[in-house]
């Protein structure tokens, strides 16, 4: 009998994403089944962990490369750039949808999430917050919209898309310029509580610089994958001038960060041997290392290096949101958090779930140059020149 | 200024009637191994804590200008005229936003239940409405607690002061940290030795973020013109460039 059981056959990466996904289905199962309590180790002395620390204000962050570069091509109409603008605005848009399911595990009552519709408290940063997710989630589906109009040949929704399209841009930068700076608005609010290396009143400032610092660097990053998953050619001169502007604004961001705590008289801290110096010195210096390295050309112009560049800056911006969410929060908070397995487990699938939706949207719709400029120029500028 | 209660640990004898009421009235179970947690929790709304000899009360400060009211997207936190901070559980979404920003870290959240609520002292707010005393000031034998009018208990947290300043250290925890708070607290000795915050600033927490929250139409405002402004001169410049080589070619022509 030829009836034996066989396992599909499935690459290494398809394994650990399968693995990943259940481990995640059956962390979920538990959150479902037995609260936060069950699935996680918050505790009333530190009501917000990994969810909201790495899921949340990460997840908002590295998806910036949405309005940085939107304002970039559209705004200050430096087209060159336009070849890597979709794939963008599609991370962006995947980010704040991935952000809002990682907000329904974190929500006590996740069916409620609607409430600050109708609700209102327009003291709250947390209100403005909401407001922001909301909006900029469907700015970013509208400006996504026209890849699956030209997908599918739809000629009038896609005019009509290229009619709305600069307010729609002017939109979706201003909210994210207040999403990311209220997301450090956020911990304004406990003075005694964060410690003093990241407790400052200019926080909104910082997550405003270091998000479009991490727009950048997701943008390499995102190319570099893209480029060797789909066999397409690095846009090495844009990448590199890219990185250029990346390292001046890192450079301006680490500066403020010392003025700051310099002027905060915080700086001594620095001499204190306990774990927040050591994770502040790590944040720091992942994210001073690219900059040195990202002001020689040399370095801008090898793929290799510019992609271990960026992958240091995302790292040290993923640090810092931690140090400010949970390093910084727990001598304050007068206890010490490590995540729950479950915690872990339903972050790393929602990463996973980003990486395979984006993988499938990248092979079924027009999201590369190659694909993009004959439309441009079949249906678009014609059209717009002769009726203008 | 509204209803407040004046707690003296100086009067407190740790008898813990005032946990023991406090449990009845919201319906939660109270025994001795819950007598001994000693912090505040979705099942302990007040708690008496034991430094050495001394005693001393946690429960929610219900703030004057409070932070929780403050943070709080959907408003379920409300500070009423009468006093007390109350919840309203029908519309908070569980975000505990609250917990992390309250400077006393009162509000506790029921982390086993699957459709959890938060939990915290309510100054009995409907004895309050009825003119009742809270329940926890009510049983208390020696007076330690007592609920009032706020300018009353002030005047007589003074009065005590002054009748007695060698039995109090000269501060009445809550007449001004973080704006000033609801429950006030006198001690023989500083505050911070009965394990109370005694950092905090004088000024209300809600005004740190609203400094920055004001300037949210400003931003959109001005953020507005200067993106269609800068718009405008980008293309404005492609414009002339085009109608210029047009021209360029009708001259060639």
């Amino acid at each position: 009998m030829n009836l034996s059981l066989r396992w599909p056959r499935l690459t290494v990466w398809q394994w650990v994403f399968a693995f990943v996904m259940l481990a995640g289905l059956y962390a979920a199962y538990v959150r479902g089944a037995y609260g936060l309590g069950g699935a996680t180790n918050l505790s009333n002395q530190f009501p917000w962990g990994l969810w909201i620390g790495f899921d949340v204000l990460c997840g908002v962050g590295l998806a910036a490369g949405g309005f940085t570069l939107a304002a970039i091509v559209y705004i200050f109409n430096i087209e060159r750039y336009k070849p890597i603008l979709r794939a963008t605005i599609l991370t962006a848009f995947l980010g704040y949808v991935l952000v809002i399911l990682a907000l329904l595990f974190d929500l006590g009552r996740p069916y409620r999430i609607w409430h600050p519709l109708v609700m209102w408290n327009p003291r709250s940063v947390m209100f403005e917050v909401a407001w922001c997710v909301m909006l900029y989630t469907a700015v970013l589906a509208l400006e996504f919209a026209p890849v699956v109009f030209e997908r599918y040949g739809w000629k009038a929704p896609l005019r009509w898309m290229r009619a709305v399209s600069l307010p729609l841009v002017i939109a979706g930068v201003i909210l994210s310029t207040l999403h990311q700076s209220s997301l450090g608005s956020l911990y304004l609010i406990v003075p005694h509580k964060l410690h003093p290396l990241w407790y400052s009143p200019l926080l909104p400032l910082f997550f405003f610089v270091s998000a479009l610092c991490v727009g950048f660097a997701m943008t390499i990053f995102e190319s570099w994958h893209s480029s060797r998953a789909f066999g397409k050619q690095l846009e090495r001169p844009l990448l590199a001038s890219m990185a250029r502007v990346l390292a001046v604004l890192l450079l301006v961001y680490l500066g403020m960060r010392f003025l700051d705590l310099h002027h905060r008289g915080a700086l001594p801290l620095l001499r204190e041997n306990r774990t927040e110096t050591y994770l502040f010195g790590l944040e720091i210096a992942l994210l001073l290392i690219p900059v040195l390295f990202l002001f020689r050309r040399r370095i801008r112009m090898n793929p290799a290096a510019l992609y271990a560049c960026a992958v240091a800056v995302i790292f040290g911006f993923v640090s810092n949101r931690l140090n400010v969410s949970v390093t910084g929060m727990e001598a304050g908070s007068g206890t010490s958090y490590v995540p729950r397995w479950t915690e872990v487990a339903v972050t790393l699938a929602i990463i996973a779930l980003g990486f395979a939706i984006f993988r499938s949207a990248a092979k079924h719709l027009p999201i590369f140059a190659a694909e993009e400029a004959p439309v441009e120029k079949a249906a678009g500028e014609p059209v717009a020149v002769h009726t203008g | 200024m509204g209803k407040a209660i004046l707690y003296d640990t100086t009067r407190c004898i740790g008898c813990r009637l005032c946990e023991a009421a406090c449990a009845e009235r919201w319906g939660l179970p109270y025994d001795e191994r819950i007598a001994g947690e000693e912090q505040l929790s979705e099942h302990k709304l007040t708690t008496v804590v034991t430094h050495g000899e001394r005693f001393t009360r946690r429960l929610c400060m219900h703030c004057l200008e409070p932070t929780c009211v403050s943070v709080c997207p959907v408003a379920a936190l409300q500070k009423t005229s009468l006093g007390p901070v109350i919840y309203d559980e029908t519309r908070c979404i569980g975000c505990r936003y609250c917990m992390l920003a309250c400077p006393f870290q009162v509000p506790a959240y029921e982390w086993s239940r699957r459709l959890p609520r938060v939990k915290k002292c309510d100054m009995c707010y409907e004895r309050q409405l009825a003119g009742q005393a809270t329940a926890c000031s009510e049983i208390c034998p020696t007076g330690a607690s007592v609920t009032g009018e706020r300018d009353e208990l002030i005047a007589e947290a003074r009065r005590r002061i002054a009748e007695s300043p060698n039995g109090y250290y000269d501060h009445i925890y809550g007449l001004e940290e973080v704006g000033g708070t609801s429950v006030l607290v006198l001690a023989a000795v500083p505050i911070e030795q009965l394990g109370m915050n005694h950092r905090l600033p004088h000024e209300p927490l809600p005004i740190l973020t609203w400094r920055v929250l004001s300037l949210v139409p400003d931003i959109v405002a001005v953020g507005t013109v200067l993106l269609g402004g800068v718009w405008w001169i980008t293309h404005r410049r492609d414009e002339v460039a085009a109608s210029e080589h047009a021209e360029k070619e009708k001259q060639k022509r």
